[in-house]
């Protein structure tokens, strides 16, 4: 029997997860933000087979699994059926998928959640690849990123496009609260959660969470590579409420580090820097960082 | 609430079956020089890591799968990999 | 109350009465009047139920999956395509043993793209673990919905209730809708088995692997056996209330002495009735059997009905293609070692809308007396249209099979 502090937690341990992952971190992090009076519906994904193999479960919460792509609308169904029975005050409702859940198999659903209203937090285990199902490309794999379905080979440098952009499409369906996260920084995880939920509407929050075998990192420096993405400029962490930019995650000076010393933390990123292209490669993935730190003004101190 | 097999499964049951043999090393909290970060304690994957008092913490073994996350985000070294003997 | 009425228009008004907690769809022809109508009836506050408008088939199918697991009463309505895109949804509902009522307005399933009726869309989707029931006539295609909700809610299995597009969803007929409290009679509240709340915080739709799945898997088959009482007990206990005879899972019609018996479903009957009882008049030994369910398979009573004809003939608006008539190689399983078979054909009707008429219907019966083998043909196949495609006549007999079955010969037994 474990110390009581531990046995309690929303989400147990004894799930199948990685040693070392990311996702688990950041699920365990939302639902203990979120409290008890949640209900969630969770899309067939990596969080979804580590939590809940048959006969056991890691939730202590009502939770539910239905398929990988629709996930915001089995939520929507829920967020309709406590209003109908006149129980949402019982419960608020979220909706949780990986990237490939999320951006890609689960879009549609996704679009129609936000487009019709519900009162659903809807957040987004991005761990840029499809992790559950060995590795593969999602439409949220960075540029370059060399995954099983879009490795690097003679003629090829990984991944060839760009991460979607996800939060602003999420910000033109009208979310009333839009937040980027990163599991390198947990306390700015339970913030967002904690105002996301306190709003009416549908809100969205995308995670971002390190892989340790998909990215090629050692289990203990998932906080560590997180925090790269973030301090490279690659991962701006922000807030919109209602269309407009209330926050963002200031870049310290000294915690800056250029997107190369990020690739260089991981094996998916590798072939990149062997390629006698390296150079210009690395040029192209710090031109999107930098783009990013122009945009949401990441360097400099808060105002 | 009606049991089905299969279809309805009770909370927090993953409990019953420890994924502890999943551990190469096992953290040591040395419980000397912690200046009370709470990174040990907010980084854990697995929910392992415990308070026991403000600048002291440690990790419950039925819990942890020894990824080391602890160990390395701890400014003051105060966590220690073993490697585990059995 | 009698009036006269759309089917559709009845079906919403009697879905409506069936007080639903949370409805959703998303259009398709000839679904659409149904959710038009309850759009309405939800305007006007007599529909007092969450209303939700999906982007797709499949999400109106996951709502109501999620309204469903929540404790709500919960309804859609598709057909064709947006059936087939609900696919892995219907699955996925009765797999979580949850009590969803749907409305199946049968259409023809593309290529090529067609919106008229026929009945391939449902019966394509036949494994998929949901009670399927087809109804005649407007009138029975209401009365289904009252009775599919209280079965759904004993059982905790799905129902699909199977209506022909156009030729029911459209057509003006004489309905008697029931009152409120003769719908509350039959239908009690909703009361969940289990259901998503913080109060008991429950884990549904977990991963089973190899040690367990096929367990699971079992027990949905087990449930589904156990369904035809229920099925009965409801079609019996609402007969007694409302005195309309409904049938339950088989209804038998001239069956007694009958040599050769007409088997199909949904609207064509009433069509087979009337030229059923003309070769009655006849003198014509001949009789209908009424397929109402088809999931689950009522087979003991497939047998104990046909066993004693000579000759059945199966007629059904669908294929499975390099094979037969899907309903028909079912009633075939009911034989598989019966002391007495009667030789079994299927007869492919009005795929896509082509008309089956009374002709064709009393051909097919005639020929049944003339003809004792065992085959398979399409009704009604328009032979000038292939010819101008350079198709032979001859061409033709290869689309059929004239003795699936052959009889064994003399001494071979």
């Amino acid at each position: 029997m474990a110390v009581e502090e531990v046995e309690s937690r929303l989400l147990a341990y004894g799930h199948t997860a990685c040693a070392g992952c990311g996702e688990a971190l950041a699920a365990r992090t939302v639902i203990e933000a979120a409290g008890p009076d949640v209900i969630i519906a969770n899309a067939t994904g990596c969080l979804e087979v580590f939590t809940t193999r048959f006969p056991r479960s890691a939730w202590r919460v009502p939770w539910i699994h239905s398929l990988f792509e629709n996930a915001a609308s089995v939520a929507s169904g829920i967020e309709v059926a406590l209003k109908a029975l006149e129980r949402s005050d019982e419960a608020k409702v979220i909706a949780q998928a990986g990237d490939g859940g999320t951006a890609d198999i689960g879009m549609g659903a996704f679009s129609g959640m936000l487009e019709r209203g519900h009162d659903i937090l809807y957040v987004c285990y991005d761990t840029e690849v499809y992790s559950n199902t060995g590795f593969q490309r999602s439409g949220l794999t960075p540029l370059y990123a060399h995954t099983t379905t879009s490795p690097a080979g003679e003629l090829t440098w990984g991944n060839a496009t760009r991460k979607k952009d996800l939060p602003s499409i999420a910000v033109d369906h009208g979310a009333v609260y839009v937040a980027t996260a990163s599991v390198g920084y947990p306390q700015d995880i339970t913030r967002k959660v904690k105002k996301a939920l306190s709003l009416s509407g549908p809100k969205y929050i995308q995670i971002h969470c390190p892989c340790v075998p998909g990215w090629g990192i050692e289990s203990h420096m998932t906080i560590r590579v997180a925090r790269a993405a973030v301090n490279s400029g690659l991962i701006p962490l922000f807030e919109i409420v209602e269309g407009n930019i209330i926050g963002v995650r200031k870049i310290k000076e000294d915690e800056r580090v250029s997107v190369e010393e990020y690739m260089k933390l991981q094996k998916r990123f590798s072939h990149v820097l062997k390629s006698p292209r390296g150079k210009d490669l690395i040029r192209q993935v710090q031109s999107i960082a930098n783009l990013n730190i122009e945009k949401f003004g990441l360097l400099g101190i808060n105002e | 609430m009606k049991q089905v097999f299969g279809i309805v499964v009770q909370p927090g049951t993953s409990r019953e079956e420890k994924k502890t043999g999943w551990r190469v090393f096992r953290p040591k909290f040395k419980q000397e020089a912690c200046i009370g970060c709470r990174n040990c304690h907010m980084f854990c994957p697995d929910g392992a890591v415990y308070r026991i008092d403000k600048k002291k913490f440690d990790a419950d073994l039925d819990a942890c799968k020894g990824c080391g996350i602890c160990a390395e985000m701890c400014p003051v070294d105060d966590i220690e990999m073993l490697l585990e003997r059995n | 109350m009698k009036a006269i009425m759309e089917g559709s228009q009845a079906v919403a008004q009697v879905v409506s009465l069936c007080k639903p907690n949370v409805v959703c769809a998303y259009p398709i022809t000839p679904q659409t009047h149904i959710v038009e109508r309850l759009a309405i009836l939800h305007s006007e506050g007599k529909l007092k139920a969450g209303f939700v408008l999906a982007e797709s088939e499949h999400s109106a199918a996951s709502i109501v999956l999620g309204a469903s697991a929540t404790g709500a009463r919960s309804y859609t309505a598709t057909s064709s395509q947006g059936l087939l895109l609900m696919t892995e949804v219907m699955f996925n509902i009765a797999g979580m043993r949850l009590p969803v009522v749907m409305t199946v307005a049968n259409r023809a399933v593309s290529a090529p793209i067609n919106i008229w009726n026929d009945q391939q869309d449902s019966m394509s989707l036949r494994d998929c673990g949901w009670i399927q029931m087809y109804a005649e006539d407007v009138q029975e295609a209401c009365d289904m919905h009252i009775q599919a909700f209280r079965i759904a809610e004993e059982l905790n299995i799905p129902v699909m209730v199977c209506m022909d597009g156009f030729v029911l969803t459209h057509s003006m007929e004489v309905v008697d809708i029931p009152s409120q409290d003769e719908v509350d009679e039959i239908l009690p509240p909703f009361a969940p088995s289990y259901f998503l709340t913080p109060k008991d915080p429950v884990t549904l739709g977990s991963m089973a692997g190899p040690d367990a799945y096929m367990e699971i898997r079992m027990l949905l088959h087990k449930a589904m056996k156990d369904a035809p009482r229920v099925i009965q007990d409801v079609s019996d206990e609402f007969e007694e209330k409302t005195g309309r005879h409904q049938g339950g899972l088989l209804d038998p019609y001239e069956l007694e002495d009958a040599e050769i018996v007409l088997v199909s479903m949904g609207s064509l009957l009433g069509t087979m009735k009337d030229v059923v009882d003309q070769l009655r008049d006849e003198g014509y030994p001949i009789g209908i059997l009424k397929v109402r369910t088809t999931r689950p398979f009522p087979r003991e009573k497939f047998h104990d009905l046909l066993c004693n004809a000579r000759a059945v003939a199966v007629l059904e608006k669908d294929i499975s293609l390099g094979l037969e008539g899907i309903l028909c190689s079912e009633i075939r399983s009911a034989f598989c070692r019966a002391a007495k078979t009667p030789n079994i054909s299927s007869f492919i009707v009005g795929l896509g809308g082509r008309d089956v008429r009374e002709d064709d219907i009393r051909n097919i019966a005639i020929s049944m007396f003339e003809n004792d083998s065992c085959r398979v043909e399409f009704v009604g196949i328009n032979k000038e249209a292939l010819a101008a495609a350079h198709w032979r006549a001859e061409d033709y007999t290869e689309c059929i099979s004239t003795d699936v079955c052959p009889k064994p010969e003399k001494g071979d037994s």
